[in-house]
């Protein structure tokens, strides 16, 4: 394919994820500090940021497994979540980021349900929570796979702005 | 966003080479801030701070990849906040500045910042998700110089060397106030327990008289380049000097302390009093805080004959050496309970500007007035003197709690030695009850604040021991805060009560009395209620100024009352007082120089 096609699909797709909310400014400030010395550091940024998500979700699920549950425990987990979902945001205010808006909602529910010492309600917001990152992973993994393609085809990432 | 200067220029470059230190228990932040870093061209270490709840082996895979993806050379880790200090103390490479994140499960980032700031007077600044008011404050408070949200920008975080640019200049200032031998002498003895910074090498001495001479501006002299060396040995407050500090603080009082004074006692080669003033300043802080975090309790010691000693352990005082204002403030704050068993004591230092009426700052308990109750208030203030004995409070009895104090001028020129007893509601949530010191023109503000009506049950007032010399005192200007007191401050009848009659009963607002007595009106300005609102919520400032002064000739002569008048029971009003009022309501200041009240009061 042309690089110039690539690019256009890259560039239609990125804006998709922007108005979607799942994409915001920050990431553009991430690809800015991406550069020849390490060309791979947004993927590597974004690698870590699952791994992390990855965890805490296994902490969750696991907390939430055991007998007596300890809700304190999960809330912290849930605090924890909804920070690091900020990772890739401007503050609340704004819209969004990785999905941020809309983990943002189910950890409101879910910590609702922690107050509520509501076992199976948080059960089912971790459900949604793991959908939710689950999609945004999904996302970026297209977004990366644009963007190898563009430089394969010889051409250069565009930046959103 | 800029490309990384030619390493030959870098090292010219200021900013360039800052060494950073980031804790943070957030893999991912970590490699952001890093490869910031790099493109502000800081030299950053990384301190990673994972959280332990995930786990002992997954932790240990968790830190092996973290650190497979971040430059091995520029990444610590460390769990607890006693690691990072340990790590921080340790390092020969001196950091430039710590930013450290907050939110950490494991560590808690403000007892790190504290402790950074306080042993290493490195500026510090806090990173957080949460931008939240109070959570803000809580890192000033804590000691911190900048609040940086996530996701930290690229361009702030090439703006931190102002703070470490501040910090030089604070500290070259302390420097050029002392003659050049003095800097000599630090230099060649540096402190105790810097071996790192122990500077004979005359070369490095004149460098450090080439650089007071240059411009402090610059910095782009390659020698000057690394300030760790060339500047004034930075002291280093490890545990044993600060022990050592903390000791001579001890041994002279905290009300009576001054750096001039620690630093004889503390007999340290090569610390010099602008070393002492500074930290004295961050310890009168960190103690306010200390306090403050005890419930706002009084504390149980106070109730001794050495008042001395457990105001010192009490007061935060904070010291500022460009004072302004030549007036000491000591908050306090206690509960209902202490109130009877302990001592309040706050000491309010009077101002001697001419020009205006520095208001004294007395923070009443947070616990609001209780509807309808009384608030009484007591403000002592500190004299001028350097001693002052102060008795306990004693309750006199059991429903009205009384707190007495007393103060004996040791000085030929203080007539007064004041002592009053504030009695408060027992329904009252708050009561502060200040100690009070006399000076060489001593003031004496009460101020009562009541939400009812009944102006003449303001407050009732024991006198202390019978044996009361002389006295005569003169009223600065006060500023009282109560939380969501009434307050209203009368313009004409400040009146300060002194015992002098063995029973006094009630304070009353008596004009003739006043004008008797008081050359001065009182002035007070009342803030509106909308200025209220900005405060913080627990503490409403109130300030009377220009109380008043009083004479009392005798024992059995005539006393003069501090009055309050209330308000209209409804509103909350707090009143103006003089800048430098601190959203924190925690602050305090402190005279570097005592002197006495300027007749300017009586005009």
């Amino acid at each position: 394919m042309e690089s110039s096609d690539l690019q256009r699909r890259y560039i239609d797709f990125t804006s998709t994820l922007f108005r979607e909310g799942f994409l915001d400014s920050q990431y553009t400030q991430l690809q800015q500090l991406q550069d020849e010395s390490n060309p791979e550091f947004v993927t590597e940024v974004v690698t870590l940021f699952f791994q992390d998500s990855e965890k805490l979700q296994d902490d969750l699920t696991r907390t939430l497994d055991q007998e007596v549950v300890d809700f304190k425990k999960v809330a912290a987990h849930v605090h924890q979540l909804q920070g690091s979902s900020a990772r890739f945001s401007t503050p609340p205010m704004r819209s969004l980021c990785i999905g941020a808006q809309r983990v943002k909602n189910v950890c409101m529910a879910f910590r609702i349900c922690c107050e509520e010492m509501n076992r199976e309600g948080c059960l089912g917001c971790l459900q949604q929570v793991r959908q939710e990152y689950f999609l945004v992973e999904s996302k970026l993994e297209t977004v990366f796979r644009l963007e190898q393609q563009i430089v394969a085809a010889g051409g250069s990432i565009p930046l959103m702005w | 966003m800029g490309n990384p200067l030619p390493a030959s220029r870098a090292a010219e470059a200021f900013p360039a080479g800052l060494r950073v230190l980031i804790v943070d228990d957030d893999a991912t932040w970590l490699k952001i801030l890093e490869k910031m870093l790099r493109k502000c061209s800081y030299q950053g270490r990384l301190l990673f701070a994972p959280t332990i709840a995930r786990g002992g082996a997954a932790l240990l895979l968790r830190v092996s990849s973290v650190l497979s993806v971040l430059d091995r050379d520029f990444v610590t880790t460390c769990s607890l906040a006693t690691d990072a200090l340990h790590i921080l103390r340790e390092r020969k490479a001196r950091f430039d500045i710590v930013i450290s994140d907050v939110n950490m499960p494991d560590m808690d980032g403000f007892k790190l910042l504290e402790h950074v700031g306080l042993e290493m007077d490195l500026p510090v600044i806090m990173m957080s998700i949460d931008g939240e008011t109070s959570r803000v404050m809580k890192g000033v408070q804590h000691g911190a110089c900048d609040y940086l949200l996530k996701p930290v920008r690229m361009k702030e975080l090439r703006n931190i060397w102002q703070h470490v640019y501040r910090k030089k200049m604070q500290e070259l200032k302390e420097v050029e106030t002392h003659s050049i031998d003095e800097v000599i002498n630090i230099l060649r003895n540096g402190s105790e327990d810097d071996e790192d910074r122990h500077l004979t090498d005359e070369t490095e001495m004149s460098f450090m008289r080439k650089r007071k001479d240059v411009d402090n501006k610059e910095f782009g002299d390659q020698e000057l380049n690394d300030p760790s060396t060339v500047k004034k040995a930075r002291v280093v407050w490890s545990v044993d000097l600060h022990q050592k500090f903390v000791n001579a603080v001890d041994q002279i009082g905290f009300d009576k302390v001054g750096p001039k004074k620690i630093l004889d006692l503390m007999n340290v080669p090569g610390l010099t009093r602008e070393n002492v003033a500074s930290h004295l300043q961050k310890y009168r802080l960190y103690l306010s805080r200390l306090q403050k975090q005890n419930g706002g309790t009084c504390g149980g010691n106070m109730q001794s004959d050495h008042i001395n000693k457990t105001i010192k352990g009490k007061f935060g005082l904070k010291s500022s050496t460009n004072m302004q204002q030549d007036w000491e403030l000591t908050k306090y704050a206690c509960t209902t309970e202490n109130f009877r068993t302990h001592g309040i004591v706050a000491n309010v230092a009077h101002v001697s500007e001419m020009n205006r009426v520095a208001p004294a700052q007395v923070i009443a308990s947070k616990k609001g007035l209780v509807n309808g109750a009384q608030l009484g208030l007591f403000l002592s203030f500190k004299g001028m003197l350097p001693s002052i004995k102060e008795k306990a409070c004693k309750p006199l009895h059991d429903e009205r709690p009384v707190m007495q104090l007393m103060q004996y001028p040791e000085q030929e020129n203080y007539s007064i030695s004041e002592g009053y007893s504030c009695l408060a509601n027992p329904d009252q949530d708050h009561e502060p009850c200040f100690d009070h010191l006399p000076s060489s023109q001593p003031l004496v503000t009460l101020a009562t604040c009541t939400n009812g009506k009944d102006m003449k049950d303001l407050y009732e007032m024991k006198p202390l021991q019978p044996a009361m010399p002389p006295m005569a005192c003169m009223i600065d200007s006060v500023s009282i805060q109560v939380k969501h007191g009434l307050v209203n401050l009368q313009d004409t009848g400040a009146i300060c009560k002194l015992e002098g009659s063995p029973c006094i009963e009630d304070c009353y607002v008596d004009e003739t009395c006043n004008q008797g007595c008081f050359p001065l009106t009182c002035e007070v300005s009342l803030k509106s209620k909308s200025d209220l609102d900005s405060m913080p919520e627990d503490l409403h400032l109130y300030s009377v100024q220009k109380l008043g002064c009083l004479e009392n000739v005798s024992c059995s002569g005539p006393e003069i009352y501090q009055y309050i008048d209330s308000v209209p029971a409804s509103e909350v009003q707090s009143i103006n007082w003089c800048e430098g009022s601190e959203p924190s309501g925690e602050y305090l200041y402190d005279p570097v120089d005592y002197s006495l009240i300027d007749e300017y009061l009586f005009a």
